[in-house]
């Protein structure tokens, strides 16, 4: 038509394209190869600077070019003075930022400005804060950028309260944002520790200040900010209960302080002359300093856990020398010492006695209570009522479901129970996808109370029919149960650490789903097994019982080895201690 | 400029340079029609237009001025057989009227020696006169202690015009020293650092007109803002209205149950249920009620973002409810976004893209009539006010030149009152004193009408450093003076308020009535059937209305063809010369008539490049300086932005 713009065709412009791409491609790989066979040569000169230049502008992933770069520059610092080297790098971080652009997330491109920023002679720490700003704001879950941002602030010591800010800003702009929220968890127990002398850090000089290790302090807040804290991580998720970042918060701002590293028990058999220790924490009491002295002698033991699994293991026996203990008319004197911490813990063994032990129990430790923290009672109850507003308007979240059962476990794990399981059953429903998480969550939180339970009523008794359970835990609990009943659950094993339940000596399991014995091992003490109604279907399967020496009795009956022919003669032969089978 | 004659032949003669005649001529330019635009102003924009302080000043006294009677020119000469003359109208006074103007500001610097209210025009009565003596008192006394303040300064050898204020300047005065206000004398010394709309309006970042500028690329004429905050006056209080996730998480006026619902309603509201549906014909306001959100969330959800009245029914108030949410995010967190150097730019990029395809432009011409041929009522030629004959084939002209008698418009005339006020402060101040604020206003007394104002903050390039340009609209009910003053004078401080509350200042203000351009209607016209009305300026705050009647004219004059399409690049664009080899005949042939991007014609438009490069000048002084400035602020620098498809 009468004057229209000619346009070119899309068949032209592809061509066109095309060829622009051909050469391109061959000024590239002849570049590349010029830069190879330099580096071959070992030539660190300006040429070679230019040609990684050009390619990496192009392609700032190459990162064998980056480091035939880094050599040149090596190389230049030797021969150029201060002034020509600061230069050289400037230069450099210019070229970066040209990287940055092409690729906002590239390892080399990153990796290399940090290089450069450590060995540039004048750093100008605030221009590459603000470039961290800069690039934050296009895109603030850039973990490239704050990964660098990181240690721009560590070398330049940026106020802590002035970081703090920062987090607010990010945090302020869009909140669904671990690194922020995660970045705010570090800053805290340095800005605001729990300890109670009064936080000074933003007084002091930043180059006096390099922000304490976090190592060296409590992990906790004090309680004024920590109010703060919940404020806000309320405002953001009441404002989006569906976004994850600010319910971990949470869970961090909720959560407990570390637990102190002890020796929780110390018990002695002298009908075994074995003593079994429980420490707070699964350690490897063969290269903590492990020190048992029996009367005032130290005595050389071997230490081993409970079963050949486990390095690490909350609990660990020695067998004492023969003879020491066995004579019931002597009173004895043990001290189990972990040199290493250190700390003690005594028992004694007193005439007529065949056992004994000290320990601190779980209701003393607090210690499924502070599974979520040891906070002001006052507050986690008006956590809890601010929770139960948001579930109230959204009944099937998830996150405020999940949020509710822990601040309940806090405040009063016993009293809630059943609004606990409730919340499990709607838990199991909206989210079909971890309703096994759930289930094994749910099987913690009633062993817990069991334990209370066992531990109120004083008795050795642990039982816990009929409850749902999937999994089993905290057995190093239980390392003083006689008697243990787990019927009626949906266990399909018990595992490597039921080998801690040293002094049980019946185990009903009836109606479960269980198919393996691993855990039924080296148990002293045992001499009754209920296994009716499980899956245990193969002789192979009952191996473990072999370890268990005082085995009397055991309940085969529902389960499928039943079916096997021959079957009572092998496991006469298998356990020859057994005198009632049933099958 | 040579009385050179025009080519006396074009496919479309456009008259007007407002936003839907130079959308138009845009798009017909575009796919290759000859187009000539003609604008009777010595500006671009008709009544679209943004002016500098001074420009503004001029354009008020053109207002004022008695219109000249039509010198009736008997043209009959020009006229062919078969042919009719339609005159179209010399004049378009008629569509603003009720123009008063208010200075609040001294007249100059340190004298005072004049009335500082220049309020003239027929509404201004006895007592406005006295609260202009009044505000002369008070006036007198700040400027006897600027004077004072001064002569310390001047003592201690300080430069007099240093606006920060003079440290200790007198021992003895207790109160604090008052911020020293913007003269008359200084606005109009910096007037050209203002860029004042006669229209209101905002760009919903999901509008038609966004969705044109991308696909026509004209955006790259053009850079936006972020309109940053929504505000609304309630309870005599200016409060953010938290309208992105960003601003419910931030917001410290709403609990956090209300942070809840207000999201909750914020997110099931995008999809239409029943329950809505149920609501059909009822208010809006019922609907809210009903969900339990409580007075604050139903104010803001209300008033602010549906945009919405009392008697709104509930189908119309979702509706915009969801076009506020869908507009949301794209560019920032809140649904508007604002040319930079003001409105006026958005045409004045249409003409651009007309004159880069090959439009011809001339302001300060019109057409005197036209000749329609009687057999086909349709029009065949104009005669310029130079007494030209033009051919055409169709003929766009802005409603505003043709006679009332001959075009159909709802009736009684609708009309918008206009305030533009140039302050010395923000209604909300904040962290940031560049904020571009949208303000939603519901009727602050019985009998007045809601009002929608914009704050704009001198980083918009439509007011100096310092001020803030406001603009407050709404549906007339009586003069804007009548329907707006009482809301100024709650908001600012004037010399009319009573009390003594921190309030920012009006230094100088302006009220008018403009008609609303929604009022023409699109059929029933008693004119030719190959011209077509444009109409001026609606109310609403979008620019939907224009847009679609814009394209509803193009899609008459060329239904085969495409609207808008996106300008090619550049380098995509074939010269002569780069493929001549072969048909050097046909190339040397098309010559003349091919075009080339961005070498305008160059004879007839001389008007328009003179008066460019006088804008270009401006602007790229004042760019440099906006450079300067975002290179200080660092992070802002990438806030002023280009519109992109990609999100």
């Amino acid at each position: 038509m009468h004057g229209r713009v000619k346009i070119k065709s899309t068949a032209q412009q592809e061509e066109e394209k095309r060829k622009e791409r051909e050469k391109k491609l061959k000024i590239y790989v002849a570049a590349r190869d010029a830069c190879f066979s330099k580096r071959k040569d070992g030539v660190w000169d300006d040429e070679a600077l230019q040609l990684t230049q050009q390619l990496l502008s192009s392609n700032p992933d190459f990162a064998t070019l980056w480091n035939y770069r880094r050599e040149i520059l090596m190389h230049l610092e030797t021969v150029k003075d201060e002034d020509e080297v600061q230069k050289i790098y400037e230069a450099e971080l210019f070229f970066l930022e040209s990287c940055l652009k092409v690729n906002p997330k590239s390892y080399g491109s990153w990796h290399h400005r940090g290089w450069v920023s450590a060995r540039l002679p004048r750093p100008d720490w605030a221009r590459e804060l603000s470039l961290c700003d800069r690039c934050l704001s296009l895109d603030d879950r850039n973990f490239h950028c704050w990964d660098y941002r990181r240690m721009v602030v560590k070398m330049s010591g940026v106020p802590v309260d002035k970081e703090l800010e920062f987090t607010d800003r990010l945090i302020g702009s869009n909140f669904s944002n671990y690194s922020s929220w995660h970045y705010r968890s570090t800053l805290l127990p340095l800005l605001h520790p729990e300890s109670p002398e009064p936080p000074s850090p933003s007084r002091e000089p930043p180059q006096s200040s390099p922000p304490p290790s976090p190592q060296t302090h409590s992990h906790r807040v004090c309680e004024e900010q920590l109010l703060k804290e919940y404020e806000l991580v309320q405002n953001a998720f009441f404002t989006d209960p569906n976004d994850q970042s600010a319910w971990f918060y949470y869970r961090w701002l909720l959560g407990r302080a570390e637990r102190e590293e002890m020796i929780s028990c110390v018990y002695v058999s002298r009908d075994e002359e074995r003593v079994a220790v429980a420490f707070s924490r699964p350690v490897n009491a063969q290269s903590v300093g492990l020190l048992l002295v029996l009367d005032g002698q130290p005595q050389r033991v071997e230490w081993r856990s409970v079963h050949p699994r486990f390095k690490h293991s909350p609990v660990w026996i020695c067998d004492l020398p023969p003879g020491t203990i066995s004579d019931i008319t002597n009173e004895h004197n043990l001290t189990v010492h972990w040199t290493e911490k250190p700390t003690h813990r005594d028992c004694a063994l007193y005439t007529g006695r065949n056992e004994s032990w000290c320990r601190d129990s779980a209701t003393d430790q607090e210690l499924f209570r502070s599974e979520l923290s040891v906070e002001k009672t006052s507050v986690l109850q008006s956590e809890l009522q601010s929770c139960n507003q948001l579930q109230e308007l959204e009944p099937l979240n998830k996150w405020c479901l999940l949020t509710i059962i822990l601040l309940m476990r806090a405040l009063d794990p016993l009293g809630y129970e059943k609004e606990t399981l409730a919340h499990f059953q709607t838990l199991k429903e909206v989210d079909s996808m971890r309703s096994a998480y759930y289930s094994d969550l749910c099987s913690k939180f009633m062993i817990e109370n069991t334990i209370l339970k066992m531990e109120y009523a004083e008795v050795r008794v642990f039982s816990i029919s009929d409850k749902n359970l999937t999994t089993l835990c905290h057995l190093d609990q239980l390392l003083l149960v006689t008697h243990i009943n787990l019927s009626s659950n949906q266990l399909q094993r018990l595992p490597p650490q039921f080998a801690m339940l040293q002094c049980l000596e019946v185990l009903e399991a009836d109606n479960n789903s269980i198919e393996s014995l691993e855990g039924v091992y080296h148990l002293p003490k045992l001499e009754e097994i209920l296994l009716r109604n499980n899956k245990i279907s193969t002789l192979a399967d009952l191996q473990p019982l072999a370890s268990c020496p005082k085995l009397k009795r055991l309940d085969l009956r529902g389960n499928p080895i039943t079916q096997t022919s021959s079957i009572e003669s092998q496991l006469a032969e298998l356990l020859p201690s057994v005198t009632e089978l049933l099958l | 400029m040579a009385a050179e004659d025009l080519p006396s032949e074009f496919d479309v003669i456009i008259l007007g340079t407002g936003l839907c005649e130079s959308v138009v001529a845009a798009a017909c330019s575009r796919v290759g029609q000859r187009v000539l635009h003609l604008d009777r102003q010595s500006y671009y924009a008709s009544n679209w237009a943004s002016f500098t302080f001074n420009g503004l000043l001029t354009w008020i006294q053109e207002q004022q001025a008695e219109s000249q009677p039509d010198e009736v020119q008997d043209w009959s000469g020009q006229v062919e057989e078969g042919e009719d003359l339609i005159y179209l109208s010399q004049s378009d006074s008629s569509s603003i009227s009720n123009l008063q103007v208010f200075c609040y500001t001294s007249e100059e610097d340190e004298e005072d020696d004049t009335p500082n209210t220049t309020e003239e025009e027929k509404g201004g009565g006895a007592s406005e006169a006295t609260e202009a003596a009044d505000s002369n008192k008070e006036d007198e006394e700040e400027t006897e202690k600027q004077e004072a303040e001064e002569q310390v300064a001047q003592d201690e050898g300080a430069e007099p015009e240093a606006d920060q204020p003079c440290p200790s300047a007198d021992p003895n005065q207790s109160e604090p020293v008052k911020k020293k206000k913007i003269s008359l004398a200084q606005l109009v010394k910096e007037g050209r650092r203002f860029n004042i709309d006669l229209v209101s309006k905002l760009m919903y970042s999901r509008g038609s007109l966004v969705d044109l500028l991308i696909k026509s690329n004209v955006s790259r004429y053009a850079e936006f803002k972020n309109v940053s905050r929504i505000l609304t006056y309630r309870q005599g209080k200016v409060e953010q209205v938290p309208c992105s996730r960003a601003d419910v998480f931030a917001s410290r006026q709403l609990s956090v149950i209300e942070k809840r619902k207000l999201m909750r309603f914020l997110t099931s509201c995008v999809e239409e249920t029943e329950d809505q549906q149920a609501y059909n014909g009822r208010p809006y306001l019922e609907f809210l009620s009903d969900q339990q959100l409580g007075e604050n969330l139903q104010h803001f959800l209300l008033y602010s973002i549906a945009m919405a009245t009392e008697d709104t029914p509930t189908e119309v108030g979702l509706a915009s409810t969801r076009h506020f949410l869908r507009c949301l995010g794209r560019y920032g967190n809140t649904p508007f976004l604002f040319p930079v150097y003001g409105l006026g730019e958005i045409p004045q990029c249409f003409c651009r893209m007309c004159a880069v395809f090959g439009g011809i432009y001339c302001l300060r011409h019109s057409v005197r009539c036209l000749l329609v041929d009687k057999d086909t009522n349709r029009c065949k030629a104009v005669i310029d006010s130079r007494g030209q004959r033009i051919s055409c084939n169709h003929f766009v002209v802005e409603e505003g030149y043709v006679d009332a008698e001959r075009k159909q418009t709802a009736t009684p005339t609708r009309c918008v009152s206009r305030a533009v006020l140039i302050t010395d402060g923000s209604v909300l101040p904040s962290d940031s004193d560049q904020q571009v604020s949208m303000v939603t206003i519901p009727p602050v007394e019985a009998e007045l009408p809601s009002v929608r104002m914009v704050e704009l903050c001198s980083s918009t390039m439509t007011c100096m450093p310092g001020t803030y340009l406001v603009h407050l609209t709404c549906q007339s009910v009586g003069s804007a003076y009548e329907d707006l003053s009482p809301l100024v004078t709650r908001m600012f401080h004037t010399t009319e308020s009573s009390d003594q509350e921190e309030r920012p200042s009006v230094l100088w203000c302006l009220y008018f009535n403009m008609v609303d351009g929604s009022g023409l209607e699109v059929e029933g016209h008693d004119l030719p059937s190959n011209m077509y009305l444009c109409s001026g300026p609606d109310g609403a705050l979008g620019h939907d209305h224009t847009i679609k009647q814009a394209e509803l004219i193009f899609q008459k004059i060329l239904p085969e063809e495409d609207f808008c399409p996106p300008a090619p690049n550049p380098e995509d664009i074939i010269y002569d010369g780069e493929n001549g080899n072969g048909n050097s005949a046909e190339g040397e042939e098309l010559k003349d008539d091919e075009l080339k991007d961005d070498e305008e014609p160059k004879e007839q438009e001389e008007e328009l490049t003179e008066q460019e490069k006088e804008i270009k000048e401006q602007e790229e002084e004042i760019k440099e300086q906006e450079e300067e400035k975002e290179e200080e602020q660092g992070l802002e620098s990438e806030k002023g932005q280009g519109l992109e498809t990609e999100e």
